[in-house]
């Protein structure tokens, strides 16, 4: 009983909803305590909640809805983000820093510096992205939980 | 220095008090808050104007010392209610953003003149 309740709090799911900045980076504030229960360093706890915070903004600014799930499976960090969205034509553009398609809304709250994929890059261990243009967008971050 | 030193030398007006004996190491100063996530580091004072609750969840991720609003900006009341529980000071000032820093700056760096 003792052991599935630990391994219930080593994940969580959230849904996102496009627009809806005003909770946003709940996903990662819970992640962040979990993972320093989990006596995580500080500096692998900030890579992990810079790239769920990112990829939640992401959602936010530019799908209709999405989910974020993450799990602590052995020494890895797996977040997965699955959207309803746009999705993204051309991911190689879309991952060089500078190049947005944030609109004006969230640009002026000071988001939309094409900056967003490239954090997440920066700060984790592993990116998967998949799109579908149209239909959505699947991203698959890895984060080691024993250092980079 | 601390939190609390920097609201005495800047004349900066408390808006959300948070732990007035944090150290504050370094300051960024940015409007974008991929930049921020980015840049700054842990400890940082960060110098903004932006006022929307989003401003929290980079300085509570970051492990920032503290946000000072410029320009004597509005904040969102809902920016506060968070920072609040975050524990974040949030600090206003009329200076603008090169004013505020450039105090600062000259307060922890005292650069000498080339």
């Amino acid at each position: 009983m003792e052991e599935s309740e630990t391994m219930e709090a080593l994940e969580g799911s959230f849904q996102l909803k496009g627009g809806d900045f005003m909770d946003a980076g709940a996903a990662s504030k819970e992640m962040r305590t979990v993972l320093a229960n989990l006596g995580v360093p500080p500096e692998t706890i900030r890579r992990a909640a810079v790239s769920a915070f990112e990829a939640e903004m992401n959602v936010i600014i530019h799908a209709i809805a999405g989910t974020l799930h993450y799990a602590v499976e052995g020494d890895a960090l797996k977040i997965t983000i699955i959207d309803m969205g746009p999705g993204i034509k051309d991911i190689q553009l879309a991952m060089k820093e500078g190049y947005s398609t944030a609109p004006d809304w969230a640009r002026e709250m000071g988001w939309g510096s094409g900056m967003g994929l490239p954090n997440i890059k920066n700060n984790s261990d592993g990116l998967k992205l998949d799109s579908v243009p149209g239909e959505g967008t699947t991203l698959e971050i890895t984060i080691n939980l024993k250092g980079k | 220095m601390t939190v609390g030193e920097v609201i005495d030398k800047l004349k900066l007006e408390t808006k959300v008090t948070g732990n007035p004996e944090r150290t504050i190491k370094g300051c960024y100063v940015s409007d974008m808050l991929s930049d921020v996530l980015a840049n700054s580091t842990e400890g940082n004072l960060w110098i903004t104007r932006q006022t929307h609750p989003n401003i929290v969840a980079v300085a509570a991720i970051k492990g920032l010392s503290g946000i000072v609003i410029t320009g004597n900006k509005p904040i969102d009341p809902e920016t506060l209610i968070k920072a609040a529980a975050e524990e974040v000071p949030v600090l206003s000032t009329f200076l603008s953003s090169f004013e505020v820093a450039g105090i600062f700056y000259n307060l922890i760096k005292k650069p000498e003149v080339a």
